[in-house]
């Protein structure tokens, strides 16, 4: 036996080194448990450098950018030649500062919005495979972070916590196989399953029949069911539908993957939702306009006035409160009424007759009709109704008497 | 024997020599390996296809010329690897631990400061591991995942190219 050890020396420690390996992934794989020492090393090993090189990273970003903006603006006020160019240049660095600001600012509104009490961290690294699904951020059980807690943004749902360590936490992306989120659909209330897909980007929604319907570009939300994501978040646009064989073979983009994950927010404890109603728009903040003023009768038409003519400064002409057709015909009635002395339900009282125009009452304080006053509407001509003349008759005017 | 067989078969003063490294080097180099592998993708998609550790575990396990230290070397860099994925630890470092011992049973009987060689092992390595990566994720853990031989030539052709700038790089590291 020692010889054979000897002699196959380096055979027998590879043999040794696999079969440990063995062992821990069958011990892994049967007993569903992870072996957090070793991860704990690596993890505690790479972020440390990790950290300080995105710290390098965004502080030599943004001094370059610094620069080259300093370095426009000098260059714009010596060559005005160039100006256009430079305009140019500048407007697309000024793009990408406003892109990544709104990105920012879109995730702190969402969070000041939000019922959940969330935490914001930033990715700091990804998986080490070549098709890696997960990533790592800079939060972890030093601040809450505990497995299992739901990775959201602004735009939707990121993944979860699989692993939390006192500075960094590993997020399981949506995207990944082995992902799983209770989700339903927004306009006919279908609830599946989101899954991790087929291509890089997408999802696939799972467990819905057939007979259900779901129809591409209708957007799914978190149902809540898996107690992982609250209620009402928005996962994610269908982007196919087909039937399969029982189930529908559903194909959804996540929205919140779409562009690429620099911020995220942890959900350290989540409020359910109401998922939005298909028909009112996307809950984004606009201005909104107050309402139009009330419509009133044209104001009659003025003379202009000079004040240093002369004459009493007139009072502005009483504005009718009518905001409607029937409001206006009210007044009207009740200043028919006034005129001819008719009680509206009195008795013994002679009926009013309507098609008197009513004449508008002079202010208060004038004794004559000023230049500023209409001429009296009893000498205008009242058209006949056209219904009851035939056109080609003429229409003759009739003066009403008042 | 022919020329190229002369310059790639090990003969002369060179045969068996293994070089060394200091040991902060043996530490340094793979956990910047690593580190690129997570990080620098982030920010370069087209990264993706690079497999630093593997670089790393065939250049070591090369110039070591000892399949037990190749061994070892595979499975600590294929260990730490695994802890940063979402995966049983063992995947990666199964794989490395063959990588790193027949890389370094090859060298024991090539000339591995070869480029030509050096080229060839890097692709050739490249696509073993690949191969018994997918073996483990479908035999132990029944994962439906597939093999694109195509692909993994084509990126082991990429990362071979890569490989050679790279041991060159890590060739001035060398003590002896």
């Amino acid at each position: 036996m020692e010889f054979l050890l000897s002699r196959y020396r380096n055979l027998t420690v590879l043999l040794a080194v696999l079969l440990a390996q063995l062992l821990l992934l069958a011990y892994q794989v049967k007993s569903s448990a992870d072996v957090p020492l070793i991860r704990v090393w690596a993890v505690a090993a790479v972020t440390p450098p990790a950290r300080i090189i995105e710290g390098l990273r965004s502080g030599t970003v943004g001094f370059a950018r610094d620069y080259i903006f300093l370095r426009d603006l000098r260059e714009e006020n010596q060559h005005l030649k160039q100006e256009r160019d430079q305009l140019k240049l500048q407007k697309q660095f000024l793009e990408s500062q406003l892109q990544t600001a709104d990105r920012t600012r879109a995730l702190v509104e969402f969070r000041s919005r939000t019922p959940s009490k969330t935490i914001g961290a930033s990715v700091i690294m990804t998986g080490t495979g070549a098709d890696s699904k997960v990533v790592f951020v800079d939060r972890g059980s030093a601040s809450g972070i505990q497995r299992g807690m739901a990775v959201i943004t602004a735009d939707g749902i990121v993944g979860k916590v699989v692993n939390s360590y006192p500075m960094a936490s590993q997020v399981l992306l949506a995207t990944d196989p082995t992902f799983a989120a209770s989700v339903v659909s927004q306009k006919n209330h279908v609830h599946g399953t989101l899954k991790g897909g087929i291509g890089r980007d997408t999802c696939i929604i799972d467990h819905i029949q057939n007979e259900d319907k779901v129809e591409v570009g209708e957007w799914f939300y978190t149902s809540g069911d898996d107690r992982v994501f609250p209620k009402g978040l928005p996962v994610g646009q269908v982007h196919s539908v087909h039937d399969g064989r029982i189930l529908k073979d559903i194909v959804l983009s996540p929205t919140a993957l779409e562009s690429g994950l620099e911020s995220v927010l942890i959900v350290l404890d989540g409020a359910h939702q109401a998922i939005p109603d298909p028909a009112t728009p996307p809950a984004t903040e606009t201005y909104v306009m107050p309402a139009p003023p009330a419509e009133n009768k044209p104001a009659p038409v003025t003379a202009p006035v000079d004040p240093t003519v002369g004459g009493a400064p007139q009072k502005p002409p009483t504005v009718s409160k009518a905001n409607t057709e029937a409001d206006r015909m009210m007044e009207r009635y009740q200043k028919i009424g006034e005129a001819q002395n008719h009680v509206y339900g009195g008795v013994g009282s002679r009926v009013p007759d309507f098609n008197v125009a009513t004449k508008p009452k002079p202010p208060a304080g004038s004794s004559a009709p000023a230049a500023t006053t209409q001429p009296p509407a009893a000498a205008k001509p009242v058209p006949a109704p056209k219904s009851v003349e035939p056109p080609s008759q003429p229409v003759v005017p009739v003066p009403k008497q008042q | 024997m022919t020329d190229f067989s002369d310059r790639i078969l090990m003969d002369g003063p060179k045969k068996g020599r293994a070089s060394k490294y200091r040991t902060y080097v043996l530490i340094l180099v793979p956990l910047s390996a690593i580190l690129f592998q997570v990080y620098v993708r982030r920010f370069v998609p087209a990264m993706e296809y690079l497999e630093l550790p593997l670089l790393v575990t065939v250049y070591f396990s090369l110039m070591r010329r000892q399949p037990v230290i190749g061994c070892f070397i595979g499975a600590a860099i294929g260990l730490v690897q695994d802890s940063l994925e979402h995966e049983p630890l063992g995947m990666f470092g199964i794989a490395k631990t063959l990588v790193g011992y027949f890389a370094a049973s090859v060298s024991q009987r090539f000339d591995v400061e070869n480029f030509a060689l050096r080229f060839f092992l890097s692709l050739f390595f490249f696509v073993f591991h690949q191969f018994f990566y997918w073996v483990i994720a479908r035999a132990l853990l029944n994962q439906s995942v597939d093999f694109d031989l195509a692909q993994a030539g084509l990126f082991g052709v990429l990362n071979a190219v890569v490989s050679l700038p790279l041991f060159l790089v890590l060739d001035k590291l060398k003590e002896t």
